[in-house]
């Protein structure tokens, strides 16, 4: 038994169709307990008001922003060193999640931003380092759409990933170094998780695991739907063919 | 490989290549400029080593579609692919030649926009040095992302949208290093990764582009 097994399509669709109702209902109620703990039970924060709450949603959508990049570059390897069609689907899959996620922590920041730092956008090296991450997911996922053969598109793609993730990292440091030469002192960041108690840490962590499960069982469910779609190519071209 | 080479450059200035038309594209946005953000000379000079590297950087986009395109097209590329010299050399040689014909004459031409914008005196020898030292890395990545879009029939935009991010750290550091030195700042620091981006994307890139361009002649 090893892991490999689920680069089989069959194995893999087997796995998942009995997996995927666990997780997704797993995801659900982490959520739903993270958020509602989250929103209503927990203390306002002194200088933050009401707009601490938003916390359970930025944080988790930044993390998976970030994560869901390093599953798509481990996967992109798999596919490049392996072969296995599984896995640039499941690239491909978790592509549009991860905008989503960067989509969301980008909207929710500013809304924060706007009653804490006065602006809906700042320069700052995290906020931009999140507009370049933007960039790079969509230039992935238009890649994948311009490409009509699956294989040439998975290849390619799968190239594009591993020269974005070096350059997403030097872009993240390069932007540190830009912002420190501009507005000396003028640090925006909030580094709340050093002095975040546990009131609010126990909730945010729950909402933490929800964002994961959700997005394991959006891939999941996208990657099925992607080996779906193979399958009905594969039965069209054999039909056209007979 | 100089076969190859001067191959290159012959098509780029002979066929109405990407040769003058890079440079007159970098005045025209240099030109533009002072028009938007109005002619006072203490906001362009504050603005001018920014508009110099994005004018550059756009300059270089415009021609970086010719680097492999043609050559797919007419088949020449299946040829270089079977020739006695590895396609990682091919795409060196391709980049150079883009380098050649587009980064080196901004560099020579830069100096002349910089007092079209007002930019301070000192900051001259930080231009043309920032502008060597960070062009090569842009045709470089050019042509990384003309290998993975050679396939396809409207490659331009997506080839922009592919490129661009990952210009951001030289575009970065260049405008920095023109800008330290025009106020007479610490230039080791920017200088240094500027030079260092460039080195390894020169040593590294190659080797992606031709990845992608053996799965795009496959």
């Amino acid at each position: 038994m090893s892991i490999w097994e689920y680069a089989n399509p069959k194995k893999f669709m087997q796995t998942s169709s009995w997996a995927l109702p666990w997780v997704t209902g797993l995801a659900v109620s982490a959520i739903v307990v993270g958020l509602i703990w989250g929103f209503f039970f927990t203390p306002e924060a002194e200088g933050f008001g009401s707009t601490v709450k938003i916390l359970y949603v930025h944080v988790p959508a930044a993390m998976m922003a970030i994560n869901i990049w390093a599953m798509m570059l481990v996967t992109s390897l798999i596919w490049l060193i392996r072969r296995h069609h599984v896995s640039a689907l499941a690239a491909k899959a978790a592509a549009p999640i991860g905008l989503v996620m960067t989509l969301i922590a980008l909207f929710t920041g500013a809304i924060w931003g706007q009653p804490m730092w006065g602006t809906w956008w700042a320069w700052d090296p995290r906020l931009t380092s999140f507009l370049i991450l933007f960039l790079f997911y969509l230039g992935y996922m238009a890649l994948w759409e311009a490409i009509e053969n699956p294989d040439t598109a998975a290849d390619l793609t799968g190239v594009l990933c591993l020269v974005g993730s070096v350059f997403a990292l030097l872009s993240r440091y390069a932007v540190n170094f830009w912002n420190q030469g501009l507005h000396q002192g003028a640090s925006l960041s909030l580094d709340a998780e050093e002095n975040v108690s546990d009131i609010y840490y126990f909730p945010l962590l729950i909402s933490i695991a929800g964002f994961i499960l959700l997005f394991v069982a959006l891939v999941l469910l996208r990657t099925r739907t992607e080996i779906r779609s193979r399958r009905l190519r594969a039965l069209e071209l054999r039909e056209r063919a007979a | 490989m100089i076969a190859l080479l001067l191959r290159d450059l012959r098509l780029a200035v002979r066929a109405g290549g990407g040769f003058g038309l890079s440079l007159a594209f970098f005045l025209i946005v240099t030109v533009l400029v002072p028009f938007g953000v109005g002619p006072e000379g203490g906001t362009l000079a504050r603005i001018a080593p920014g508009i110099l590297w994005v004018g550059a950087l756009l300059a270089c986009l415009l021609s970086l579609d010719r680097i492999f395109a043609l050559d797919f097209e007419d088949g020449s590329l299946d040829l270089l692919a079977t020739a006695p010299i590895p396609m990682e050399a091919v795409v060196s040689i391709k980049a150079f030649a883009h380098w050649l014909t587009t980064g080196l004459p901004l560099v020579l031409a830069a100096p002349v926009f910089g007092v079209l914008l007002n930019l301070p005196g000192p900051a001259y020898p930080w231009l043309v040095l920032s502008l060597a030292i960070g062009t090569p890395a842009l045709s470089v990545l050019g042509a990384f992302g003309a290998a993975l879009t050679v396939g396809l029939k409207r490659g331009g935009l997506l080839l922009s949208l592919l490129v661009l991010p990952l210009y951001v750290p030289t575009l970065l550091f260049g405008a920095e290093l023109i800008k330290r030195g025009a106020e007479g700042g610490a230039t080791a620091v920017p200088m240094l990764f500027l030079a260092g981006i460039t080195a390894a994307c020169i040593a590294l890139v190659p080797f992606a582009s031709a990845a992608a361009i053996r799965v795009n002649l496959r």
